[in-house]
């Protein structure tokens, strides 16, 4: 089943504030921009691509599209948990070569969303290793909670075409 | 706002109408050659008067002043004034160019650059002067090569000529004297008076006095008939051609006359005031220097278009019949829903036949309006043609078979650019010059032949000409010459004109802008392969050459074979596969204990792992335990190892870079019954990236 989370006229969030889909990854809550979400989606069986690196799990069938899904813990050097029936896969839009791209991530769970202040978002801190840097795109406090906001363009984007054409 | 979309729909319509107007135009000038025909001249005059008509009402002022003097040039033709000569129709084909590629630049919401027009301007005001109705204008060097008068036949009577525009200052003018009057017969052509003198309005203070002299009494009054007529006072010093712009649509069927009104005394040296004025190119304002300075050539992507598609009437008619048909059967299948007796089920089954049927007739049709006759490609050819054997003296006749052929439309336009390679090519190197032909006991004119047809499931498009043919000796040379092959090598005929393929290989003496620098046939044959098409070379010395394409007719579902290599599941193209056999021990062999072949036939083909290439687990890795499927791109076979051959079945090819990208070994996906998602191989891809890979090894077994 999926559910579409963008119905028409979204109430556009107050200036200055953005809305956030979090999910969960290994205990941690990340954010990403919610414009960027399609919908999210059960597992569905993928189909393996040869010569992908081992994050990129393969193609699904999205009504007759073929998309690509990641596995965000995989990318972000998680410990690799089985895919089941639980498994959400969020489905995002991001810039492409002709046009959007629409690219499947699997994460553990979906969370909540937020309007989160821009004021409230810090810059991604310095002691951040390399890999991490490119995809975090700041940490915005939350109800006492620590909200890591991915971006979703350079994230999916690396992954999915590589790090070389990604950077050009 | 609606407005806007609005406008913005029938400019796009204009922009349409236009490039046909323009082809319509070039066809008929590359006719005009031998024999002037009036209708043709006709044709392509009514395409330019609306080209005209349409881009002054949209306000693509530099494409409305240019295609006007080519309209004047054209309506002496038409009217038996002027000869049609080769000078002259040389200038208009540039003309059409000209006028392309401005319109071109408008559509793409580029600013207009106007340096071929410019250029163009003098021209044709050079060959209207040379037998100009007045010749007040200087005549230009070359009016040697005026051509003598032609009296056209079966005399028109005399249409009133287009105005040409008035030349004055700006500074010394307040405005326009201007007399209408319509021919009563204004009314039934559409035009209404309102709306040129809104238009008029729109650029000054306008006074209209109305004429209505010629009123009948009210039991006479026809109300289609237009009795009145009208002077009007435009208070706007503006170009003359704005003016008349506004009249364009009714200068046909109108009486019209300007005369500016001076500030001051009317200065004496007025050199071309009022009818028959010299036709010259209307002056240009200075501000477009600017883009003068810089020529950028921007030719308007072809993608642009590509969203769009023609379709005949009649294939959307099937379409709603085949629905038709589909909701009966759903309704009917329907039923079965509602009340279940297992004594429908015979019922039941028969509705489901019918819904396959329905079902495939409806892919069937759909895929019928992607199809497009190849005539659209072979269309430009006269003209290339035209241009080329001109530019190398050489005397070709173009024959075009089959236009009605149809292919895919991704195909039709991909395969444009090859073709033109392979045309090029064909009078470049291999037309003979007419001394040369003659000589070698053949016509003076040779022939190039393009020709389309249908054969299996696939399209086959050969380009022939009766010229040299393909010279053996000088290629093998070439090659050698470059190391492409060894000294000593042995080659068959097919593998030598194989070679011409290679990059960077050419056998022209001399380069030329035309070719002969060794790109070109390599990239054709890439572009080939990546439609899923070959291409294949028949030629005999002195005779000429044959240049074979094979294309799929369609790019969007392929007749595909299903594999299974360990627990995965791919598709491999029914067309490249030669067979598949169970290999037994004594039929492989292995070459420095790594490359492995089989022995096939008559040949050794070498061996693909795809379970190593694509690495999977396999059922076994031991050859004898799998099967080897023997597949072919480009005259090259290779055999690739799998472990089981599912069914064969059509599947719709999806693409993987919409979303993905590009994968090494793979033409695509596509989505099985169950809803999972299967890669399709790369035939050509994987054999030319394998033997590559190998080349380094062994020496290829031919």
């Amino acid at each position: 089943m999926s559910m579409d989370i963008k119905p028409a006229g979204v109430a556009q969030a107050a200036s200055g504030t953005e809305q956030y889909l979090s999910f969960l990854l290994g205990g941690e809550e990340y954010g990403v921009d919610i414009q960027k979400v399609q919908e999210i989606k059960g597992w569905d069986t993928v189909t393996r691509v040869p010569y992908s690196p081992p994050y990129v799990l393969g193609v699904i069938n999205l009504r007759g599209s073929i998309v690509p899904v990641i596995d965000l813990r995989l990318r972000f050097g998680l410990e690799k948990v089985p895919h089941d029936a639980t498994t959400v896969i969020i489905v995002v839009h991001v810039p492409g070569d002709r046009g959007e791209r629409t690219v499947g991530m699997v994460v553990d769970a979906v969370a909540d969303v937020y309007d989160v202040a821009g004021a409230n978002i810090l810059p991604p801190p310095e002691a951040l290793g390399a890999v991490e840097k490119v995809f975090v795109r700041g940490l915005a406090n939350q109800d006492g909670k620590m909200l890591i906001l991915i971006d979703v363009d350079g994230l999916v984007i690396s992954s999915v075409v590589g790090e070389s054409q990604a950077a050009a | 706002m609606t407005l806007d979309l609005e406008m913005e729909e029938i400019i796009k319509v204009f922009f349409e109408e236009s490039f046909e107007g323009l082809d319509a135009m070039e066809s008929g000038l590359l006719t005009l050659d031998a024999t002037a025909d009036r209708e043709t001249i006709n044709t392509i005059f009514r395409a330019a008067h609306s080209i005209k008509g349409g881009a002054g009402t949209f306000g693509f002022m530099e494409i409305a002043e240019f295609t006007h003097s080519v309209e004047t040039l054209l309506d002496e033709m038409r009217n038996g004034q002027r000869a049609v000569s080769a000078d002259a129709v040389q200038v208009l084909l540039q003309s059409v160019d000209v006028i392309r590629e401005m319109t071109q630049s408008a559509q793409a919401k580029q600013p207009i650059v106007t340096v071929g027009a410019d250029a163009l301007s003098g021209e044709l005001a050079r060959i209207l002067a040379q037998k100009g109705p007045i010749a007040a204008a200087p005549a230009a060097a070359g009016t040697a090569a005026a051509p003598p008068p032609v009296v056209a036949a079966g005399t028109a009577p005399p249409k009133p000529v287009p105005q040409a525009p008035i030349n004055v200052a700006l500074d010394s003018i307040s405005g326009w004297r201007i007399e209408f009057v319509p021919d009563p017969t204004l009314f039934k052509t559409c035009n209404d008076p309102l709306r040129i003198f809104a238009e008029l309005a729109g650029l000054g203070r306008l006074e209209v006095t109305a004429h209505v002299e010629q009123l009948p009494l009210l039991q006479a009054l026809d109300p289609s008939h237009c009795y009145l007529s009208w002077s009007l006072v435009l208070h706007a010093a503006v170009e003359h051609s704005r003016i008349i712009e506004v009249f364009d649509w009714v200068e046909t069927v109108s009486k019209i006359s300007y005369e500016p009104v001076y500030v001051g005394p009317k200065p004496g040296e007025s050199s071309a005031a009022g009818a028959g004025a010299v036709p010259v190119a209307p002056a240009r304002p200075a501000p477009l220097a600017e883009s003068a300075a810089a020529p950028v050539v921007t030719p308007a992507k072809a993608g642009s278009d590509a969203g769009s598609i023609r379709v005949a009437t009649e294939k959307v008619d099937a379409l709603i019949n085949l629905v038709g048909e589909l909701v009966i059967t759903q309704s009917m299948l329907g039923r079965f829903a509602e009340k279940y007796d297992p004594e429908d089920l015979e019922s039941l089954r028969r509705g489901l036949i019918q819904l396959a049927r329905n079902t495939r007739e409806l892919q069937e049709s759909v895929m019928q309006i992607r199809m497009l006759p190849i005539g659209f490609s072979f269309n430009r050819f006269p003209r290339l043609v035209h241009d080329l054997s001109r530019k190398l003296g050489k005397k070709v006749e173009l024959k075009l078979c089959g236009e009605n052929t149809e292919l895919d439309k991704t195909v039709l336009e991909k395969i444009g650019d090859p073709l033109v390679h392979l045309v090029r090519n064909a009078l470049d190197h291999g037309m003979e010059l007419p001394e040369k032909r003659l000589a070698a006991g053949k016509s003076e004119t040779g022939t190039l032949e393009l020709n389309a047809f249908h054969e299996g499931g696939s399209i086959i498009i050969e380009v022939k000409d009766d010229g040299a043919g393909l010279n053996k000796a000088r290629i093998l040379g070439k090659a050698r010459e470059r190391g492409l092959i060894e000294p000593d090598a042995q080659l068959t005929d097919d593998q030598i004109y194989n070679l011409i393929f290679v990059a960077g290989f050419s056998t022209a003496d001399q380069v030329s802008d035309l070719s002969g620098r060794g790109v070109g046939m390599d990239v054709v044959r890439r572009n080939i392969n990546d439609l899923g098409g070959t291409v294949q070379i028949f030629s005999s010395e002195g005779v000429g050459s044959t240049i074979r394409i094979r294309l799929p007719l369609t790019l969007a579902i392929l007749e595909g074979q299903v594999l299974r290599v360990g627990k995965e599941i791919y598709v491999a193209s029914l067309v490249s596969i030669i067979e598949t056999v169970q290999p037994t021990r004594e039929h492989l062999s292995s070459v420095a204990g790594r490359s492995e072949l089989f022995k096939h036939r008559d040949s050794y083909l070498p061996i693909i792992r795809l379970h190593d290439l694509f690495d999977i687990e396999p059922d076994s890795r031991d050859i004898s335990k799998g099967l080897l499927v023997v597949v072919e791109s480009d005259g090259r076979r290779v055999s690739v190892l799998v472990d089981e051959l599912l069914a064969q079945q059509q599947v719709v090819i999806k693409s993987l870079e919409t979303n993905f990208k590009h994968v090494p070994g793979l033409a695509g996906a596509t989505i099985h019954g169950d809803g999972t998602v299967a890669l399709i191989l790369d035939i050509p891809g994987l054999i030319s990236n394998f033997l590559e890979r190998q080349s380094g090894r062994i020496e290829l077994a031919a």
